[in-house]
């Protein structure tokens, strides 16, 4: 049982690691056009080089 | 945009040479908004950034597909009249938006702060069911106090903030002693956490810490989607500003400056240029012109103006420049004091209940008594106190409203998405419900069923030679049924004949010299013809007769097809419409519509549309002129095109985004199915509860069980309404 008082902390810093990655997500406004994200991927208008 | 120079100060040689605009700000980058209806695939937003961005001013194009928004960065002095064009050129439409960075933003913020909120009860939840399932799984003693204590330290902050919306709300309803859904929502999520805290610190079994997070996390889940679908919809619809008349020239001392509308005062000289919209109230001190008064009253026909003629706010002018004094400004003008109207019967509307509400108006208290009865039996049965709050916390949370609380907004998101990809914006959140129950359509025809611009019709009876001379006539001029005349001339072929000294009489039509005659193209009285009651120009050659070019308002696209789908679904269709009965009537026998009611005054219609109602008829209201402003309001749900005028868009519900008329009987038959949909969810989270209730009152219930029945049931419920698309 020992094994638990690595485990405990360690998923409890994972799933921080996860809300924070959220987190900036949303302050990054990724979610501001899912739809239109989903289409863009498909475009090769900057696949050469990113766009400046 | 690599290609693209940035222009720089000594780009413009007159800003270095003058001191003064130093001291002066730096204008700032302009930023246009456009709504496109149209857009829906990589392609379309591939074209459209790259005809944006080929413009020159502009900075950086970029286009939301989810919004069906293009958002532009450019110089200042671009405006959206230059860029819709170049739309409407590569095959897209656009109409304006007013930026309005503020509004925007705010609204975002509480989205955000929502996402925010449903992330960390999404996060801890996920944290807490891990430790829970170590529980169920046989987890004992000291390592099950350690776990439920874990938990208790991830749930309590997560809690506190996440679940702020439901505190406020039923604070809010229980200080003014009323009851609402949050209320047992609160309950249930305190009385949860109270007595798990209490079985924690006396080592006991059973704690319910993941119940109350996921609780919330499915509720927040809810109230997102909700407020999503909303937020899209009230903001594109509030923004629309294509046919508003933000700006307007003032002549000072005979200079023209353009200034706000808002800053226009009674007595100011105005001039309104050909094509532009009054914008105040006025007298024509100046100028001769037609006016076109199609959104105020419905008639096609153009009115002639000459100096003291009153004009109102909203009408167009056609021809001849005018200058007219303002009379009433702002709130005082006709425009706004028909929005008065729009109160009186928007007063009625808000009698509606939505089915949520009539849900949680039977579930609120039903659940409250449910668990108090639950927690007095086994407190009088088993005489201990713990075990009573126990059991009455678990009734709470079981019967707890997740499915109820995603049965609404899970349909409402997946029907409100799926028109807004056919073009259209449901605006009020209980306009799917009211449009479900609709039997009876009310149209408007100018505007509405028409585009509100005419087309010849009598093209084959006119001699091709003076189709030649009223073709080389109309193209000197800019008035609509010029223009109409010429595209159809041009269209039959016809190649303008040699007419000089071409000159146009503002209010009247255009004149010049045919072979030796006088040869005239306009309004009848000027060419010496009968005035008749339709749409006619006409065509004077030297003494000879005149001659008529008849026109009628050209169908919107999907206008037959719109009428024919209602009558199909069993609805009655009825035309309203303030013009001429010739010209209502000959719309109603094209449409095979067969009840229709010509020159109907604003009241008029309102009033057709309450005594329907009276008559236990559900109406929908599709118009789109301030005349049917107040009968927008007074029906059951009523839809207006983005053309329409602000108030008309203000007053309806749904707004339709596109010109295209075809998605209102989609519209019907969708809203019928989300209704159908709403119903078999609450009927999902009704056998839920009565399975898992008597569970719970009998003190069966563990949090394992509780945690199923609540996750299945939301779960099943957001399947159901993913069936809608």
């Amino acid at each position: 049982m020992e094994v638990l008082a690595y485990l405990i902390p360690i998923s409890l810093f994972l799933g921080g690691v996860g809300l924070v990655a959220f987190i900036y997500t949303v302050r990054s406004n990724q979610y501001d056009d899912p739809e239109g994200d989903a289409r863009r991927i498909l475009s090769n208008q900057w696949d050469d080089h990113p766009k400046p | 945009m690599g290609g693209q120079i940035t222009p720089t100060a000594a780009a413009c040689p007159g800003c270095i040479a003058a001191p003064a605009d130093a001291a002066r700000p730096v204008p700032k980058d302009a930023q246009i908004a456009l709504s496109l209806p149209g857009i829906h695939c990589s392609a379309c937003i591939a074209n459209v950034e790259q005809a944006l961005n080929a413009v020159p001013g502009v900075q950086d194009a970029r286009v939301n597909l989810t919004l069906k928004r293009a958002l532009i960065k450019a110089a200042p002095d671009l405006r959206a009249a230059d860029l819709i064009p170049v739309l409407e050129r590569v095959g897209y439409e656009a109409h304006e938006l007013d930026p309005g960075a503020l509004s925007a933003t705010q609204a975002d913020k509480a989205g955000r702060d929502l996402l925010m909120r449903l992330a960390v009860a999404g996060f801890a939840s996920m944290n807490v069911m891990l430790l829970s399932v170590s529980v169920w799984s046989g987890a004992t003693d000291a390592t099950r106090d350690m776990f439920h204590w874990i938990s208790a330290a991830i749930t309590l902050p997560a809690i506190a903030f996440s679940a702020q919306p439901f505190f406020e709300n039923a604070w809010s309803a229980l200080r003014v002693r009323r009851l609402n859904m949050d209320v047992p929502i609160v309950l249930a999520i305190v009385l949860a956490l109270v007595t798990s805290l209490w079985e924690t610190a006396l080592s006991g079994k059973h704690a319910y810490f993941d119940a109350a997070l996921t609780l919330t996390f499915f509720l927040l889940a809810g109230r997102y989607l909700d407020y999503r679908t909303r937020a899209a919809a009230r903001s594109a619809a509030e923004e629309l500003t294509a046919l508003e008349v933000p700006r307007a020239i003032r002549l000072r001392n005979g200079a023209e400056e353009e200034v706000g509308v808002a800053a226009l005062k009674v007595g100011d000289l105005i001039l309104v240029r050909p094509g532009a919209r009054m914008p105040v109230d006025g007298q024509i001190v100046s100028g001769r012109s037609e006016l076109d008064r199609s959104l105020l009253t419905g008639e096609t026909l153009p009115v002639f103006a000459q100096p003291g003629t009153q004009v109102s706010a909203g009408e167009v002018n056609l021809t001849g420049p005018l200058t007219i004094r303002a009379t009433a400004v702002g709130e005082d003008t006709s425009l706004h004091r028909m929005a008065d109207l729009v109160a009186i019967a928007e007063s009625g509307r808000s009698r509606y209940t939505s089915l949520a509400d009539k849900a949680a108006k039977l579930y609120a208290p039903g659940v409250h008594i449910l668990s108090a009865l639950s927690f007095v039996g086994w407190y009088l049965y088993s005489g201990d106190i713990r075990t009573a709050l126990n059991i009455a916390a678990a009734v709470l949370i079981i019967t707890c409203p997740c499915a109820l609380g995603l049965a609404v907004p899970a349909v409402t998101t997946a029907a409100s998405g799926r028109l807004f990809r056919k073009g259209m914006l449901i605006k009020h959140a209980t306009a799917l419900e009211r449009l479900a129950e609709v039997d009876t359509v009310v149209f408007d025809k100018t505007g509405t069923l028409t585009e509100g611009t005419p087309d010849l019709v009598n093209l084959p009876e006119i001699a091709r030679d003076d189709l030649a001379i009223a073709l080389a006539l109309a193209e000197a001029s800019a008035h609509p049924l010029s223009v109409a005349l010429a595209r159809a001339a041009r269209d039959a072929g016809i190649t303008p004949a040699d007419v000089s000294d071409i000159s146009e009489v503002p209010g009247f039509g255009t004149e010049g010299q045919h072979a030796g005659q006088r040869v005239r193209l306009g309004r009848a009285e000027w060419v010496g013809a009968p005035d008749g009651a339709e749409t006619t120009a006409w065509l004077a050659v030297g003494d000879r007769a005149p001659v008529a070019f008849r026109f009628v308002d050209s169908l919107r696209p999907g206008a037959a097809e719109a009428v024919r789908a209602l009558r199909d679904g069993g609805k009655d269709v009825i035309l309203i419409s303030g013009d001429a009965p010739t010209a209502v009537q000959a719309l109603a026998d094209k449409l095979g519509i067969e009840t229709w009611l010509a020159r109907a005054l604003p009241q008029d219609k309102a009033a057709h549309v309450q005594t329907l109602t009276d008559q236990g008829h559900r109406v929908l209201m599709v118009g789109d002129g301030l005349n049917d402003t107040a009968a927008l309001a007074a029906a059951h749900v009523s839809i207006s095109p983005a053309s329409a005028l602000d108030a008309a868009r203000v007053a309806s519900d749904i707004v339709l985004l596109g010109t295209d008329l075809s998605p209102i009987a989609d519209a019907c038959r969708t809203a019928e199915k989300a209704t159908k949909r709403i119903r078999e969810n609450f009927r999902i989270a009704t056998i839920y509860n009565v399975i898992a209730v008597p569970l719970a009152v009998a003190g069966l219930a563990t949090p394992l069980i509780a945690a199923l029945a609540m996750s299945t049931s939301s779960i099943t419920v957001s399947l159901n309404a993913l069936r809608l698309r």
